[in-house]
């Protein structure tokens, strides 16, 4: 079963968010990393670089499979985790530490309030399952 | 084995196929041709094609020797008859020779990473300006008028729904791209220049490097005479970002134009945005080196839609004529075949420009092909010279309509002496029209 | 004493090493010509345009070297001439030889592209006929033996709808596409401008009429569509698809593929196609050469026939055969010169040598086959869409994953049988997939070896499946980290210290 932390909050897109005061911290969850295999290569935008919710921020490649990452919240990156250019591994191995991808400067805290909680997540994946 | 598949007739066998779509005729090819017949068939259309004339034609397609291994080694039917590495641990034939083809590509170019090939030079050009625009998301090009011209037509197809903006840059009197007038701006993508270029002038390319880079522009050099790069100064050294070129030099024969071999190469920065295949060193359990495909994310048959290319094959056999060749040639020979087309073709241009009315038309150094300006207009003197059973040229009035005297000479290290004194005897006879 | 005789591994026939490190300084294998003509010693190209590094690292080796290396090389391969070759939607038929013996005369091998006309008027008559039998096995009206491969064939064809819509007065927005489609359909689709969207496959695996019927607006170009489809169905109701399409202003691209299936039985001309591609190193049996050259012809319908890439091969009153450049409509050039002419040549000898008769059986018996390893393997593997088959098969590896063996280990146990394996995880939408198309060219004995081996797998499956999640143990390296490979990709050698 997957790994899913009672602190954070999550889309439908299997990212993780991690909410801060303005700030929010993302990356994809254990279950995501679990169905996509071995990472190779993590591409993510820049430092400033301003994004709607739900818009695709980057990708995450294994060696047969590219999946989009979307935004969880609406607003500006504010830090870029450059480590996974190195070491793309850290997404399979620490998702929701080392792993973890960008930072946002929020732009619109009430969209916090539509991000599933770790028991709706769950739900949410069993059901995807049974499909 | 049609009953024991539950099928009573062949018709029924194709059932899945509406009745009245399925043929009742055959649709008129003939009846089938025997072995020896078709042999003679195709013998009497090859006699049909001139190669006995003697040739100075360039342009794009070269006359060099071809080492007879090559085409023994190719012929090995586990190379021939494979196709793609997909399983690689029953293709590291394939796999190996294509790693070693794409190192001999990065040190010829002086680039740091080249694919396991394209169609051909023409078409590599075509990817080079779509991934420039990816890369710098910018869509301006300046491409030079002294760019193959038929290399122009097919960039101008493969951008033409794209919304990219071309211009093409003048070259100077002496034969190669105007710097001094190329309007890179803020939105340049890239400059594309050919050297030797389409009039066989090399170009400076580190001074075209360096007014694109200024701008934030690219710098893309197409090359369709590789031998060159046996004395010319590698285009990486002179700041290329995308190198892309045509193999066919490489132990390919001339074939009417194809199959041929589309090189391509860049920096290591930009690996995410190359079209085509890759291959990369891989181990086994057991720590056991050997080769795959790699990062083949970037590719149609994953990324759909979002790939950097639509192209799926690469030509794996002629890169193994080329990696043969440059494997035979080694070293010195690519050393000594790039000097013997210098000096053959020097020796060809200095003694035509020596005839009455004829000189060079262009100023700048050139490798092994030359532009003369004639007394006469182009097109009439290679017509003259057929009756010779020579084919002096490319008469350039068809792609430079000021050029009208101009004819495009080359001269490789297949023609002897004696054939160049025939031409420059040929010509002579030219010179004294009224 | 009886363990002292091992086999012995050290010989570099198993072990031979990258050129770069066979390489000896100061070896050499080649022969040139003295230079005939006076040397000129006074500079002719300024020092600073000249290479300064000597060309170091480029390889030095004799003639001997040379030939070993590539022949060891050649023996880590498999090839149609080694065995059976199930690639599925590759068709790896056999590749006759006189096909290479022809390609090679020198009036064709030696013949520059920008030879006059009157000069090369053989060659001109090749792409003339080939052309013509091209025009009737399609169906169509005209040919163009431009486009290098399959997948350029496939951006002219598009290109050529778009312009003829652009003259309509709109050329529109939208491509569709089946979700069956190949990779390159989708990114040819794009290059043209359009943006791409998915048709659902129906049960039966073709196309969803209502779904179809729903996305077909007046903004869709067109649909591309492969028939028979990567499922190994024909598209029973391609005249209603073709009558969707048409009615709402589209065209129907067709991607030729899967020709083998059709050639003298059907011709999509009668179905209502206006434009596909064929692939002569599928269909026409030209060699696959380990990844290409391959060409691949776009066939028209006369209306299309103005965007056709110029020049065209035409017949002068005099009845020499000339170069048209005059062509207005024209959706330009694709490529430089004519094509892959030699695969050209390669091609019309096939059909020449086969006739139209020799091409029916050669379909006739591609199918058999087809369904031969279908009917006698579907008590074994799963076929997710069941029933009759065109000319390949599609397997899943449903039934063997319940012992946690999946179609990537089927496929390298395969290669221990004496294999190449199918086409893997192909069409998407089959979870597992293994697609296996034999061709007319493997004789029963081959497809009852082919059989018998995949069955024997299925109970290694039951049994024992560490060796299939091991496989290939046969072959001169084991399976390879793709991951690593991929993290830190090393495209090229470097000398030693060089290496980052």
């Amino acid at each position: 079963m997957a790994n899913i932390p009672e602190d954070l909050n999550y889309t439908k897109d299997h990212e993780w968010v991690r909410v801060e005061e303005k700030r929010a911290t993302v990356g994809i969850t254990d279950h995501a990393q679990n169905q996509l295999g071995d990472v190779v290569y993590v591409e993510l935008p820049k430092v400033g670089d301003t994004f709607e919710v739900a818009e695709p921020f980057g990708s995450v490649e294994s060696v047969k499979a590219v999946s989009e990452i979307y935004m969880p919240l609406g607003g500006t990156v504010a830090e870029v985790n450059d480590s996974l250019n190195d070491s793309p591994e850290q997404v399979n191995d620490d998702p929701y530490g080392d792993g973890w991808m960008i930072v946002i400067e929020i732009e619109n805290l009430s969209q916090v309030d539509s991000l599933l909680n770790a028991a709706e997540y769950e739900d949410y994946i069993k059901e995807e399952g049974a499909e | 084995m049609l009953r024991e598949v539950g099928c009573e007739s062949i018709e029924e066998l194709f059932e899945q196929i509406p009745e009245d779509l399925r043929l009742t005729e055959p649709v008129g090819i003939g009846p089938a041709i025997p072995e020896p017949d078709l042999i003679d068939y195709f013998r009497d259309l090859a006699t049909r094609n001139r190669v006995d004339y003697l040739s100075f034609l360039g342009a794009g397609a070269y006359s060099h020797f071809i080492p007879v291994i090559i085409d023994s080694l190719i012929s090995r039917s586990e190379f021939f008859t494979a196709y793609t590495p997909y399983q690689p641990e029953l293709s590291q034939g394939t796999l190996q020779y294509i790693f070693e083809f794409q190192t001999m590509i990065c040190q010829l170019t002086g680039m740091e990473v080249a694919n396991a090939s394209l169609y051909d030079g023409s078409s590599a050009l075509g990817e080079a300006v779509l991934m420039a625009s990816r890369l710098t998301r910018r869509d301006k090009f300046i491409i030079a008028d002294t760019v193959h011209p038929q290399y122009r037509e097919v960039v101008s197809t493969y951008t033409k729904n794209l919304g990219v903006e071309i211009e093409y840059a003048a070259h100077t009197e002496a034969g190669t791209v105007d710097i001094d007038s190329l309007r890179i701006d803020g939105q340049t993508a890239a400059v594309a220049v050919q050297s030797p270029n389409f009039f066989g002038c090399v170009e400076d390319l580190s001074a075209i490097a360096d007014v694109a880079h200024a701008a934030g522009a690219l710098l893309i050099v197409s090359i369709t005479e590789p031998i060159s790069l046996g004395l010319l100064k590698s285009p990486g050294a002179c700041g290329a970002d995308i190198v892309v070129g045509e193999g066919q030099s490489f132990g390919i024969p001339m074939s009417y134009g194809g199959p041929y071999l589309g090189l391509f190469a860049t920096l290591e920065k930009y690996v995410r945005q190359v079209p085509g295949r890759l291959v990369g060193e891989a181990y086994d359990e057991s720590g056991r080196r050997g080769f795959v495909l790699t990062l083949s994310t970037r590719e149609q048959h994953i990324r759909r839609e979002k790939a950097t290319s639509n192209i799926c094959t690469n030509q794996g056999l002629f890169a193994l004529m080329a990696t043969v060749y440059l494997a035979t040639m080694g070293r010195r020979g690519i050393q000594e075949v790039a000097r013997q087309n210098l000096q053959k073709a020097h020796y060809a241009a200095s003694e035509i420009s020596r005839l009455d009315g004829f000189s060079l038309r262009f100023g700048a150094p050139f490798f092994n092909e030359f532009v003369v300006r004639m007394p006469r207009p182009a097109t009439v003197v290679t017509r003259a010279l057929l009756d010779k059973k020579i084919i002096s040229g490319v008469a350039l009035e068809c792609y430079y309509p000021d050029l009208k005297d101009s004819l495009l000479v080359c001269v490789t290290e297949t023609a002897k002496k004696e054939a160049i004194d025939r031409l420059v005897a040929a010509l002579a006879e030219q010179s004294d029209f009224e | 004493m009886k363990n002292r005789i091992k086999k012995a591994t050290t010989h570099t026939v198993q072990n031979e090493g990258l050129l770069f490190e066979v390489s000896r300084p100061g070896r050499t294998g080649y022969s040139l010509s003295q230079l005939d003509v006076p040397e000129q010693t006074e500079e002719m190209i300024e020092r600073r345009l000249l290479r300064d590094d000597d060309l170091a690292g480029m390889p030095e080796l004799s003639e001997v070297d040379v030939v070993r290396h590539f022949t060891r090389l050649s023996t880590w391969n498999y090839g149609v001439d080694t065995g059976m070759y199930p690639l599925g939607s590759c068709t790896m038929k056999y590749n006759p030889r006189l096909n290479e013996r022809i390609a090679r005369l020198d009036g064709f091998a030696g013949l520059h592209p920008l030879t006059p006309a009157p000069l090369a008027q053989g060659a001109l008559e090749v792409i003339r006929r080939l052309e013509e039998c091209l025009t009737r096995i399609t169906g169509l009206h005209a040919v163009s033996l431009q486009p290098a491969a399959g997948a350029q064939g496939e951006m002219t064809g598009i290109m050529m709808i778009r312009q003829a819509l652009a003259d309509r007065g709109d050329p529109r927005k939208k491509v569709l596409i089946p979700d069956s489609a190949h990779g390159t359909n989708p990114a040819s689709a794009i290059i043209c401008g359009y943006t791409v969207h998915t048709v659902r496959s129906n049960a039966e695996g073709g196309t969803d009429l209502a779904s179809l019927r729903e996305m077909m607006t007046e903004d869709v170009a067109a649909l591309m569509l492969t028939n028979p489809n990567t499922l190994g169905k024909f598209e029973r109701n391609i005249e209603e698809v073709c009558r969707i399409v048409h009615q709402h202003g589209g065209m129907v691209y067709m991607d030729g593929a899967n020709m083998n299936a059709l050639v003298e039985v059907a011709r999509p001309g009668d179905f209502g196609v206006d434009v596909m591609h064929l692939n002569l190193h599928k269909t026409f049996s030209t060699p696959h050469g380990g990844g290409g050259p391959g060409a691949g012809p776009v066939a028209a319908r006369e209306t299309l026939e103005p965007y056709l890439p110029f020049p065209r091969v035409v017949r002068s009153k005099d009845g020499s055969l000339t170069l048209d450049f005059d062509r207005p409509k024209s959706i330009g050039r694709v490529r430089a010169y004519f094509g892959n002419f030699g695969v050209l040549v390669r091609a019309l000898g096939y059909i020449l040598t086969h006739g139209d008769e020799g091409l029916r059986e050669a379909t006739e018996a591609a199918v058999v086959n087809a369904n031969y390893i279908a009917h006698n393997l579907k008590d074994t593997y799963d076929i997710p869409y069941p029933g009759r088959v065109m000319h390949e098969v599609i397997f899943s590896d449903k039934r063997q994953a319940r012992h946690g063996v999946k179609n990537a280990d089927i496929s390298k146990r395969l290669i221990d049988y004496g294999f190449y394996p199918p086409t893997m995880s192909f069409p998407l939408i089959v979870q597992g997939a293994i697609m296996v198309e034999p061709t007319e060219t493997e004789g029963r004995e081959e497809l009852d070896l082919f059989i018998a081996a995949m069955k024997a797998i299925n109970e290694e499956a039951a049994e024992d499946p560490e060796i299939l999640r091991h496989a290939p143990h046969t072959t001169k390296v084991g399976r390879l980290d793709e991951v690593a490979a991929a993290r830190k990709p090393v495209l090229r050698w470097q000398p030693e210290g060089r290496q980052k």
